[in-house]
């Protein structure tokens, strides 16, 4: 018990919660961003592990870290441009489809590693994103650390949580692209085209993932590594559904989140974790995001269209 | 552009599609090989040859598929009823752990003639428990089974390390996470002596029939149809959805444990942590590309088996990296479940 206050006083492990949560929130919005406008992107995973690679891939061959995410972020909309074909104008099966891209997206990244770094048994090292301390913010204690002296990377996750929240409730394009995820009849009866509205929602929600994963090998690690995503695209689908498809609460959630996992990291090495085996540990992101989808079940306002493809003259 | 629904399709129509479907794998294959420098005719004919190029070859697609079969029957059945099991490769593992927990002495009072039943029994048992969690959460809570299925693949897996590593170790392993082999009576026999195909493969030819008999001939293969068609229908008909589901989901667990079980009594005779190179998930292609049929999910794991086996010859021959074959079965997956609307709808302007 004393281990975990000590933990939960120390400034390393508040920074480490929101360094954690950082590209779980580009992900999680850019997956709320199509859940938002009725499809369910099941792409999340391998179209973050194309933007790990392709941003650190970028880099590796000389360009600047910024154009890097530029990269990630836009190899991510090509492939969600590729779901959006197959899943709003043609109507295909939203399970069917967000496995294959998921497939596809990590298979060309792995294929691709291969190709350009044949032989290499450790794999190499960019010099990724480094921390910037706002000035007197993060001179506070506890709080300073964790929140004021991340890498530009995380202030642009908040950023852009905040960028979301404001169109999609302060602006008529986030109306539509909220009432095509309810109601596409109407939004088509105002003379919008529900299929650029859906069609744009995946690739830019798709785009963000991408940069989610791009955060991993160009802020929080230096390398691209296979197995490295590990299944975060799925947790945040279960903080979609945890945030009830709100983007304040699943940054939040996505936080909660990251605090678990970040404590699990440092109770292993206390005395206690020495005497749980590891995967017991590994297993808890896992276990909470299950919860959290029980936890959630019975209030989740799911929105009314999700998966239910749109097809004009059909009514 | 709509979708209007074609009427009668033809024969052009409806194998035309499917056809271009496999064409645009085969070039994108040839500009895959291309990409790595190779010659595109060369890789594919490696592939090929690689697959089923002699009897030694044919046998190890064989082999590959046999775990692929069970996984693919599993999720054709889940995805018949709309119930997406994303879990096969948990279930997977629950199999091949039953036949460690059970081949390795706990069983062996039982004569030979008993003991694989009764492996075999115990391991569907121990898949069927796996995928009852999510499917009860999903019916009584409304919890969405693809993510708490996707989920528990990573914690299965974690499970399955901690026990190898833990109370499973082989003593005798050389400190690698293994299990200690089982038991020669617990061990499945080959179909031909000599010939390096075990009795799995037979069986999962035996589940595909029982499953294409279940979903042809029986109540209840009706009543999966139906729900998965439209639940409220169903319901209103008087099907039992709820219990439909949970009988769909025994199923579908049972059956992608047998393709554990099979692994470890078959082929490999222990447990390691990579027995599975992802049959689970590589099940839901195969029963996409067989359109969630059994007999086509015979052919199509014959078919994926070939292009994993064909790619890793063709890989140590031409240098072009093996995820190539994982590129290509996600372009075939997606080609062709476009080609099949396209079968069915034709596209209009305006």
């Amino acid at each position: 018990m004393a281990d975990i206050i000590d933990i939960l006083l120390s400034a390393s492990f508040w920074a480490a919660a929101v360094r954690i949560a950082s590209p779980l929130i580009f992900a999680t919005l850019g997956e709320l961003i199509c859940e938002r406008a009725g499809i369910l992107n099941l792409g999340i995973e391998g179209i973050m592990v194309l933007g790990a690679f392709t941003g650190w891939l970028a880099v590796y061959y000389g360009a600047d870290l910024w154009t890097g995410v530029a990269v990630a972020m836009g190899a991510g909309m090509l492939f969600g441009l590729l779901h959006a074909t197959l899943t709003v104008p043609f109507g295909l099966s939203q399970h069917v489809v967000g496995l294959g891209i998921t497939l596809l997206a990590t298979s060309v990244a792995y294929f691709a590693y291969r190709l350009a770094l044949p032989q290499v048994t450790s794999p190499p090292r960019i010099t990724p994103f480094q921390p910037y301390e706002i000035p007197l913010l993060s001179d506070i204690p506890i709080l300073g650390p964790a929140l004021f002296a991340q890498t530009p990377l995380t202030y642009l996750a908040f950023v852009l949580a905040f960028a979301v929240w404001f169109t999609l409730y302060r602006t008529p394009l986030g109306l539509a692209l909220r009432a095509v995820g309810e109601n596409p009849g109407a939004v088509e009866a105002q003379g919008l085209s529900v299929t650029a509205l859906r069609m744009g929602a995946v690739m830019v929600g798709s785009g963000f993932m991408a940069v989610g994963g791009a955060f991993l090998t160009m802020s929080a690690f230096s390398s691209f590594f296979f197995e490295m995503v590990n299944g975060r695209g799925w947790i945040c689908i279960a903080l979609v559904v945890f945030g009830a498809w709100k983007p304040g609460k699943a940054v939040l959630g996505a936080l909660l989140f990251a605090g678990f996992d970040a404590l699990q990291i440092r109770l292993q090495q206390t005395p206690l974790g020495a005497e749980i085996p590891y995967q017991i540990f590994l297993m808890i992101p896992y276990i909470l995001s299950i919860l959290a989808l029980i936890f959630m079940s019975r209030r989740a306002e799911v929105p009314a269209a999700l998966m239910v493809p749109y097809n004009r003259g059909e009514r | 552009m709509r979708l209007e629904p074609v009427a009668n399709p033809g024969l052009a129509r409806s194998l035309g599609y499917p056809a271009v479907a496999l064409g645009l794998t085969v070039v994108v294959a040839s500009l895959l090989a291309l990409a790595a420098k190779a010659d595109p005719f060369a890789t594919l004919g490696l592939i090929l040859k690689g697959a089923a190029g002699s009897k030694f070859a044919l046998l190890e697609t064989l082999n590959r598929a046999t775990p692929l079969i069970f996984t693919g029957l599993a999720v054709a059945v889940a995805f018949r009823a709309k119930l997406w099991n994303i879990g096969a490769e948990a279930q997977f593992y629950a199999g091949a752990l039953v036949a460690v927990l059970l081949g390795t002495g706990a069983l062996g009072f039982l004569p030979g003639f008993l003991l694989i039943p009764a492996m075999a029994g115990a391991a569907m048992l121990a898949g069927a428990l796996m995928l009852l969690g999510p499917v009860m959460l999903k019916v009584r809570l409304g919890v969405d089974e693809v993510v708490t299925t996707l989920l528990l693949n990573f914690i299965m897996l974690l499970f399955i390390s901690m026990l190898l590593e833990g109370p499973l170790k082989d003593p005798m392993g050389m400190g690698w996470p293994k299990s200690e082999p089982l038991d020669r009576a617990a061990r499945l026999g080959r179909i031909v002596d000599g010939l390096r195909l075990h009795w799995g493969f037979g069986l999962a030819l035996i589940s595909a029939a029982v499953v294409w008999i279940i979903q042809a001939r029986t109540t209840l293969g009706y009543e999966i149809r139906a729900v998965g068609q439209n639940p409220q229908a169903a319901r209103f008909a008087g099907i039992p959805v709820n219990l439909v589901l949970v009988k769909t989901a025994l199923l579908s667990g049972g059956l992608a444990a047998l393709a554990g079980w099979s692994e470890v009594a078959g082929l490999k005779g222990n447990l390691t942590l990579d027995i599975s190179p992802g049959f689970g998930y590589t099940g839901i292609i195969v029963a996409m590309l067989a359109l969630l049929h059994p007999g086509g999910v015979v052919i199509s794991a014959i078919f994926v088996a070939g292009i994993f086996v064909g790619a890793d010859s063709m890989s140590r021959a031409a240098g072009v990296p093996t995820y190539i074959a994982d590129i290509l079965l996600a372009t075939a997956l997606l080609f062709m479940v476009l080609a099949i609307l396209l079968t069915r709808f034709r596209v209009v302007r305006g």
